[in-house]
């Protein structure tokens, strides 16, 4: 009886494995054609630079007038650095401390509480942010110092958003330090703020950094938010105060009217943010990969 | 130290009762019996340990006059005079010299001198000196495992505790390392109190100068017999004790 039904169980099984790989496949050969896709709109843009011999002229700043055919893209992935290193700067320490506090200081219930909290804040639709930092952050910047959609609006609405995926991200880091570690330093007489400070933090630190490349990539990427309370200003961001506008937001800004090289120009500076989106990703995964090599046993 | 009725429980499940015995100072104690009769948690009643799960502990434990399982009782203080070893070796993921500088820096030692003559001597007690002392830098992870035990008592060691307790220390070391540290643990006997929680029968022998005999009865764990360790494996008075150190039970 044994083989009749091993062999169903194995037809099935190679059945669904092929289903799998099939899928599995479709959603690989989709990724890679979205990215030709994208070489291929760009082309134009790139193929004039490759015969110029000019490859990185849209580095240097010579202003972003495509009509004169003049793509200085600087100012705004300068933007666009400093708004997703704002909003990290803004984030990470207090996702950092939201971390600790879940894991070694709520009481079971008010942890329970706040992380369904992070969890919907983390839910929360982009434009929905955009709605508020432009209703509330904006003009509470413009009392201060008009205009009021500046660099500064996009870190604060941005670093809100990205504080869910850091608070989450690390506090599962801190989670899977093993219980044998924090054992040890109470049975050393460890304060409890030392065992956080100098076991479990160095213990999660891949992790951590992990979830903090993902809210970067995911702080790159971001547009509709970030449009909404920028200013949308073409030019170096000299203060907090100044109205930017990201390189994101230039492509939803400008797509439904380019043409020519400037439309090639906006599939280029996407083809960009995609680059180093990947890059990004790509760093979390080898990161968090070797902290579970490296860092804990089991 | 004198353990009077202790009683460990978990949530409404009692684990171990009616347990009373003395520990000796400069002798090493060992726990013997089978798997879950309570010998770990017994042991993690002695430093306290238990205050970190959702243990209950009722009975009187007393330290150099005071009864340690009292509320008021500085648990900080109480740890660097009751040092533990766990059954797997927990070194932290920092340098080897950090795994033994934390703790000196949290026990207040501030003069760096001060810290690295203790870790260079801890270290040599250890016998780790040799084997480490051109790479006290070097991730305490890339050590091997009996190495990383062997670590582990040092970083115990260096605080200058009274009482060692250790929790089966050798069970996750392949033989030769745990013949390393046995020696070690041998070396121990007289300077330190050590309690120590084995599976390991013949090695409780070699080590030991008082034993203890572990035992389920009405699924409760319970102190079946005490005493010099040679009189309970070659004159053992309980029936059950006698069965277990021959082999025929266990």
């Amino acid at each position: 009886m044994s083989w009749i039904a091993k062999g169903i169980v194995n037809r099935t099984d190679h059945r669904l494995s092929m289903m799998l790989a099939v899928l599995s496949a479709g959603a690989a050969l989709l990724l890679t054609l979205i990215v030709l896709f994208l070489i291929k709109e760009s082309w134009p843009f790139l193929s004039s630079r490759w015969h110029s011999g000019s490859w990185f002229d849209w580095l240097q700043y010579q202003g972003w007038y495509p009509q004169e055919n003049r793509f200085g893209m600087a100012p705004m992935l300068l933007a666009s650095l400093a708004v997703t290193l704002g909003a990290l700067i803004v984030a990470l320490p207090v996702g950092l401390a939201s971390a600790i506090y879940l894991q070694f200081y709520a009481n079971p219930k008010v942890a329970r509480t706040f992380r369904l909290l992070l969890t919907l804040l983390a839910g929360v639709p982009s434009v929905v942010f955009g709605l508020w930092g432009l209703t509330r952050i904006v003009p509470l910047i413009a009392l201060w110092q008009p205009p009021g959609a500046s660099l500064l609006a996009a870190i604060l609405v941005l670093s809100l958003m990205v504080l869910p995926t850091i608070a989450l991200t690390s506090a599962a880091a801190l989670a899977s330090v093993s219980g044998e570690l924090l054992h040890g330093g109470i049975a050393l007489g460890m304060r409890r703020k030392t065992q956080i400070l100098h076991i479990m933090l160095p213990a999660a630190r891949s992790n951590i950094f992990g979830g903090v490349l993902l809210a970067t990539a995911r702080a790159l990427g971001e547009t509709m938010a970030v449009l909404m309370v920028a200013g949308n200003v073409v030019q170096f961001p000299a203060g907090l105060f100044d109205p930017v506008r990201v390189l994101t937001a230039n492509i939803a800004l400008e797509m439904s009217y380019a043409m020519g090289d400037h439309r090639a120009s906006l599939f280029a500076s996407g083809l960009l943010l995609t680059a180093m989106v990947w890059l990004l990703s790509w760093g979390s995964y080898r990161v968090t990969r070797n902290g579970r090599e490296a860092g804990q046993y089991g | 130290m004198r353990v009077r009725d202790l009683e460990v429980g978990y949530g409404d499940k009692t684990v171990l009762s009616q347990v009373s015995l003395d520990i000796y100072k400069g002798c090493i104690t060992a726990l013997i019996g089978p798997s879950g009769c309570g010998k770990t948690s017994f042991l993690s009643t002695l430093n306290r340990l238990t205050d970190h799960s959702d243990a209950r502990v009722a009975g009187q434990i007393l330290f150099d006059g005071q009864d340690l399982l009292r509320d008021s009782v500085d648990t900080l203080g109480l740890r660097r005079r009751i040092g533990m070893i766990f059954q797997r070796p927990n070194p932290f993921p920092l340098s080897i010299r950090r795994n033994l500088e934390l703790p000196l820096k949290e026990h207040g030692i501030r003069d760096r001198q001060v810290r690295y003559r203790k870790i260079e001597k801890v270290l040599k007690d250890v016998g780790l000196w040799e084997e480490v002392s051109d790479r006290l830098d070097a991730s305490a992870l890339a050590l091997s495992g009996g190495q990383q035990q062997r670590l582990c008592i040092a970083r115990a060691l260096v605080l200058e505790p009274e009482v060692l307790l250790m929790d089966e220390p050798c069970s996750a070391l392949d033989p030769i390392s745990s013949g390393i540290v046995e020696e070690l643990i041998l070396r121990l006997r007289g300077r330190y109190t050590v309690v120590i929680v084995t599976h390991n029968l013949a090695q409780a022998r070699r080590v030991a100068n008082y034993a203890g005999f572990f035992w389920m009865t009405e699924r409760v764990g319970k102190l079946i017999e005490f005493g010099l360790c040679r009189h309970l494996f070659e004159a053992p008075r309980h029936a059950l004790t006698a069965a277990y150190v021959s082999g025929a039970r266990g």
